[in-house]
């Protein structure tokens, strides 16, 4: 009986491979590829066309960040507000692509056991978000957050150079040397609940908060 | 979206969507073999020495699915974006803002209604104040608490005690622009000493247990350090947002160590603005709304 294209492919192991990355890599290669070819993707401007002030992260705000990831925030706290009425009358506006080009990597996240964060910036004082991140029942005795004491200790600023460095290769942002030299002294004396306090005011401010 | 920094990606992402169709119609097409008349044929090959395998044509149920799914495809691109920049004005963004629409003309008259009313004509409208209590427990129960008794730091709303003033006007400002609350360290102008002699004046201004020789001697020191923000008579200043201190209500605590540390490092407290965020008419019922807690 002569061999079918069928049976070719599946008797050949290296052409079945071929095929196969050939057929998954055009789910991306149409909806991922696209998208770094996007204004609204990679500046800093919305959906319309206008534009956000988008700050790159400052070696304060930049620890902050990372103790967030540390602490693992994501696993409960989103940053994506959907462009939903039920979503932006209770966070603020709803987030665009343009908001999170210094991300790397972003912290949409998609799990909401807590609320989402993308928008928290400015909507509690500096002194609420010590008090609820030491002790979250303190001011929230609904709270089921843990609590995170062990915050209030000094900051690891060795890296933080090495940190601007990467980010240097990666980002879109890229730190002067200047900025870079002056990391260490910006971190002088600051507790790791200052830096995720700076980072969270940071969050969402780049858009105007009306929905 | 699809603000592309050039077109070819527009044609880019069309070209590759097409051929992945048409592709898939192709596969389907040259696989669409029927049942010949006559014995079926078998696969060639043979396991455990007698185990063959009958080549027979895909169920046809089966190769509808596919079918199904090619035209749920087409449909969809014709009807929401997907191809190239076709459709973008029905995408997540328009739908946002029909959505928006159709709550405005539910919702906007149910605002409307009470937007010319007086705030103490809102308070007292039953309706209003559930509206007021949702609105509180979403934006304000976080610092204030689910029944506005507030905690340290955050001021409780249900007792009589305002720091910027408790009229409809004070509220409302309030609520928009936020409040700024600072009071300066006096610890280097009083000493240890002399704050702790200050605390024993405070405390025994509210009537609570305090050593009288230094409620005597810390009387000097409020005078003059204390008397511009709180006043000659300590009962505060809404201008200022500075506390009535002789009302027995407490922002931070009673004890003396709080009011010592009080005295010493200052105290620097903020309200966030909700103004923009809220929209006036918000703002106005949950003026009501918070007016209503106090004063029932």
């Amino acid at each position: 009986m002569a061999q079918s294209k069928h049976e070719k492919v599946e008797r050949n192991v290296f052409l079945m491979i071929v095929l196969t990355l050939l057929t998954v890599s055009v789910g991306g290669l149409v909806e991922i590829v696209p998208l770094f070819f996007q204004h609204s993707t990679t500046t800093a401007i919305d959906h319309k066309g206008n534009a956000l002030d988008v700050k790159p992260y400052d070696p304060v705000r930049l620890v902050g960040r990372d103790i967030y990831v540390r602490e693992g925030c994501y696993n409960c706290h989103s940053q994506m507000i959907r462009p939903f009425r039920a979503e932006t009358e209770r966070y603020g506006h709803y987030s665009v692509a343009g908001e999170f080009i210094y991300d790397h990597p972003f912290q949409w996240g998609s799990k909401r056991t807590g609320p989402d964060l993308a928008r928290v910036g400015g909507r509690y004082s500096d002194e609420w978000q010590r008090v609820h991140l030491i002790n979250p029942r303190d001011v929230v005795p609904e709270s089921n957050m843990p609590a995170f004491p062990w915050l209030d200790r000094p900051v690891k600023a060795d890296d933080i150079q090495a940190k601007m460095r990467a980010l240097n290769k990666v980002g879109l942002h890229k730190y002067s040397e200047e900025e870079i030299a002056a990391a260490p002294a910006a971190l002088e004396g600051k507790t790791e609940l200052d830096a995720i306090v700076a980072y969270l005011q940071g969050l969402g401010t780049a858009i105007s908060n009306f929905r | 979206m699809a603000d592309f920094i050039s077109g070819f990606w527009n044609m880019y992402v069309m070209v590759l969507v097409a051929l992945s169709i048409l592709f898939c119609v192709f596969v389907l097409v040259s696989n669409m073999t029927k049942r010949e008349k006559g014995p079926v044929e078998l696969h060639g090959h043979v396991w455990d020495e007698t185990l063959a395998e009958y080549n027979n044509p895909l169920p046809r149920w089966w190769m509808y699915l596919f079918w199904i799914t090619i035209v749920f495809g087409v449909v969809y691109l014709a009807i929401y974006p997907g191809f190239g920049n076709v459709n973008q004005h029905r995408g997540q963004w328009a739908q946002y803002d029909a959505e928006m629409q159709a709550a405005e003309e539910r919702f906007g008259p149910v605002f409307a209604k009470y937007r010319d009313m007086d705030v103490m004509a809102v308070a007292a409208d039953p309706d209003a104040r559930a509206m007021g209590q949702r609105m509180f427990l979403t934006y304000c129960a976080q610092c204030h608490g689910s029944a506005a008794q507030g905690a340290k730091s955050f001021p409780n709303l249900t007792d009589s005690a305002w720091l910027w003033g408790g009229e409809p006007d004070n509220i409302r400002e309030t609520i928009t622009n936020g409040r700024n609350g600072i009071m300066p360290p006096f610890g280097p102008a009083l000493g240890a000493e002399g704050a702790k002699d200050v605390a024993n004046y405070v405390r025994s201004l509210n009537g609570l247990a305090h050593d009288s020789l230094r409620a005597q001697r810390g009387k000097e020191g409020f005078e003059t350090n204390c008397v511009a923000c709180h006043g000659a008579d300590a009962k505060g200043n809404p201008m200022l947002g500075a506390p009535n201190l002789t009302d027995n209500i407490w922002l931070y605590g009673s004890s003396e160590a709080v009011i010592i540390e009080t005295i010493t490092h200052g105290r620097n407290n903020r309200m966030p603005g909700f103004g923009e965020f809220l929209g006036e008419d918000k703002v106005h019922i949950l003026t009501a709304y918070v007016l209503s807690l106090s004063k029932k």
